[in-house]
């Protein structure tokens, strides 16, 4: 019942679209990162004395030999002498410049080890090894590493702001922004070529194979690779659900609702959807449902493409014909 | 101690981009199946499965579950992974059978590198307070690690050419690498700066690869291989993340690792495959480990000729077992590497018993 081959077959071809994630990560710095940061706020640098007398800039929380929390502060110096440097033609996005600059480390006067950042010069030629260089400060400092907007020759001005009355930094937020050309594999591809047609095709390792929707890549009992495409019916059954009663962040449904596993005429997986068009209290494991399509113009790669699915109102399926997909 | 080697090794070809799926298990699956076909095993025979991936390589999380999809995980498998280099996944599968609790093991990495700006991704493993938020990326960061050696008359960029040419030139006969073949040094150092001091020869290419390694305990080891690779030692060490605070042109967990891994016994080491994705790293290990001119140093190619994230450093001791297993070496080395400017590493030694 329902386990037709396609007559019109999809392609196998990727598909792939750009991906761009973004997140922030929001951290609490503790005394020895939050005091750096503190300090950077109020444009000064400060670093921690390690047991080995040498003074860490910036400080690490413990000790890199005795494994003890570093909170010996040192002020040092906002200017200091670059160790060593590399030249990055071009820049990507979420470095301090946007026009070719150095990375560098530097040993600011009164540190004993380096701090990596940029420096601001015009070709590789501006920069050598020993070269003085100073902090150019941003003109609004929160408190994190790029209250120091770069580096660029030349000594220390000596100024340095007034100590602020705010409380200490304890977080720091850094957005994070990759960018993905992602790929789908064969079988998701012609899985979502469907979609985009208004059809539902799994997929099965061959004669007798179980049929997974959304296809699988191989049959996980054996490993045989999906061969075939199937076409299924958009009208099935529930086989388990719950009953969203919970408001949360991003949700499109006025609760209560009932997210469903639902299992199609002749799949042998069920899917994670919606059903709605009736109240939440009558919803039941063996119902009959079918899919409620969007209008055909706003179709595209997606499940999405069904809004959700609905009551037929035919009778009941058997929970001998389903147990085994629970 | 249990006697445990390696019997098999397989890798994909290292290519720059495939149309694969971006967490990049189809070229898992060719290197399962020459497995099985050339042990003459199936999936039932593996105790244990573990394997290195990244995440922010695939761009989404839990991104390591769809290989377990490719292994067929029906029954349950034993299974675990590691967020590094496979080769940390071969460490945990070599402890994992020293408990006894199993006598096989299938160790796996793989990765698609060419999905994302690869070196913008490597950033995320830096220190995520003051190092990460200013997207310094990797190669930028080898390029500082290289002029602090050159500075220091540590090596001279002719050196750090020859690397490259001898990586490319050994990589000839190797037909699924992905640089080969024979190129003047001075060609290279005529080409231009990518980081400077760092040209694009003196940098692993960006590849997209898998690899997979099958282990197993004595009697097994013997009943799967003629001429099994022993493992005589494994050790791995990391250093301070701060790579401001501590010199950078040299290699003390490299060198702690080899101590361990070799009981300080260097000398008779045929083949030594290193994980330096930059030239001057091999340079690096090399003097960490203390590796004489009379060692063969990544015959394979090395990770010069092709990078595989997260596969590469398992592909070390993949090559290094393959030289006993071909009968074509008595003992090697292998190094991996994983992190920022060679935070972490690990070294194995091998050996063939006639």
């Amino acid at each position: 019942m329902g386990k037709s081959a396609v007559a019109e077959k999809f392609s196998n071809e990727p598909l792939s679209a750009p991906l761009k994630l973004q997140f922030d990560y929001t951290r609490s710095v503790g005394p020895t990162v939050g005091a750096f940061v503190t300090a950077l706020r109020d444009r000064k640098v400060i670093g921690a004395r390690g047991s080995d007398g040498r003074v860490y800039v910036p400080p690490p929380e413990f000790d890199p030999n005795t494994a003890e929390p570093l909170t010996d502060f040192v002020g040092v110096s906002d200017a200091g002498t670059v160790v060593s440097w590399t030249w990055m033609p071009e820049p990507i996005a979420g470095q301090p410049l946007t026009t070719p600059f150095a990375w560098a480390l530097i040993k600011l006067d009164g540190a004993d080890t380096s701090l990596v950042h940029a420096v601001d010069v015009a070709s590789p030629a501006g920069m050598s090894t020993g070269m003085r260089v100073r902090a150019r400060w941003a003109q609004e400092r929160v408190g994190r590493i790029q209250d120091i907007a770069c580096f660029e020759p030349g000594e220390s001005t000596g100024e340095s702001g007034p100590s602020s009355e705010s409380e200490p930094v304890t977080m720091v937020t850094t957005p994070i922004d990759l960018d993905y050309m992602h790929s789908a594999s064969a079988e998701e591809s012609f899985y979502l070529r469907g979609l985009k047609e208004g059809k539902l095709i799994g997929g099965r390792t061959g004669p007798g194979g179980k049929v997974y929707i959304p296809p699988r890549s191989a049959n996980p009992t054996d490993g045989i690779p999906t061969k075939e495409q199937v076409e299924l019916p958009d009208r099935g059954i529930v086989t388990t659900f719950c009953i969203v009663n919970v408001p949360f962040l991003g949700q499109r449904i006025k609760p209560p609702y009932v997210a469903a596993y639902v299992l199609l005429d002749g799949a042998d997986i069920a899917f994670l959807h919606l059903i709605l068009d009736c109240d939440a209290a009558n919803v039941r494991m063996g119902m009959r449902v079918e899919a409620k399509w969007k209008p055909r113009e706003e179709w595209d790669y997606t499940l999405e493409n069904i809004e959700y699915f609905r009551p037929t109102g035919e009778p009941d399926a058997e929970y001998d014909t389903y147990k085994h997909h629970l | 101690m249990t006697d445990i080697a390696v019997v098999g090794f397989a890798h994909a070809p290292h290519v720059r981009e495939t149309s694969g799926t971006t967490n990049g298990v189809e070229m898992l699956v060719p290197c399962f199946q020459q497995l099985y076909e050339e042990l003459g095993i199936t999936k039932s025979d593996i105790g244990f499965w573990c394997s290195g991936s990244s995440d922010y390589l695939a761009g989404r999380s839990f991104s390591f579950i769809s290989a377990v999809d490719s292994i067929g995980a029906v029954p349950p498998i034993n299974e675990s992974h590691v967020e590094m280099d496979a080769a940390w996944a071969f460490y945990e599968a070599w402890i994992k059978i020293m408990t006894g609790e199993v006598d096989t093991a299938l160790v796996y990495g793989f990765g698609k590198s060419s999905a994302g700006n690869l070196r913008k991704i490597l950033s995320m493993q830096l220190d995520p307070y003051l190092v990460a938020p200013l997207a310094l990326d990797s190669v930028s960061l080898a390029g500082l690690q290289a002029r602090l050696g050159l500075d220091a008359g540590k090596w001279t960029s002719e050196e750090m050419a020859a690397v490259a040419a001898r990586s490319r030139a050994a990589a000839e006969s190797n037909p699924n690498t992905q640089l080969s073949g024979h190129v003047d040094i001075n060609e290279l150092l005529a080409s231009p700066f990518v980081a400077d001091p760092l040209r694009a020869h003196d940098c692993a290419p960006i590849t997209d690869g898998a690899a997979a390694v099958v282990l197993a305990a004595g009697d097994r080891a013997r009943e799967l291989c003629e001429r099994p690779a022993w493992i005589t030692g494994v050790d791995h060490r990391i250093d301070s993340p701060g790579f401001g605070a501590r010199d950078l042109t040299v290699s003390p967990s490299t060198t702690a690792a080899a101590r361990a891994a070799t009981g300080g016994d260097v000398g008779g080491i045929d083949v030594a495959e290193l994980h330096g994705p930059f030239t001057h790293q091999e340079l690096i290990l090399r003097e960490a480990i203390g590796l004489s001119d009379a060692t063969t140093i990544n015959p394979s190619g090395g990770p010069l000729s092709g990078n595989p994230m997260f596969s590469a450093g398992l592909e070390r001791i993949g090559y290094a077992a393959k030289a006993i297993m071909d009968g074509n070496a008595g003992r090697t080395l292998a190094h991996a590497t994983s992190g920022a400017v060679l935070q972490q590493n690990l070294v194995a030694v091998l050996e063939g018993r006639n």
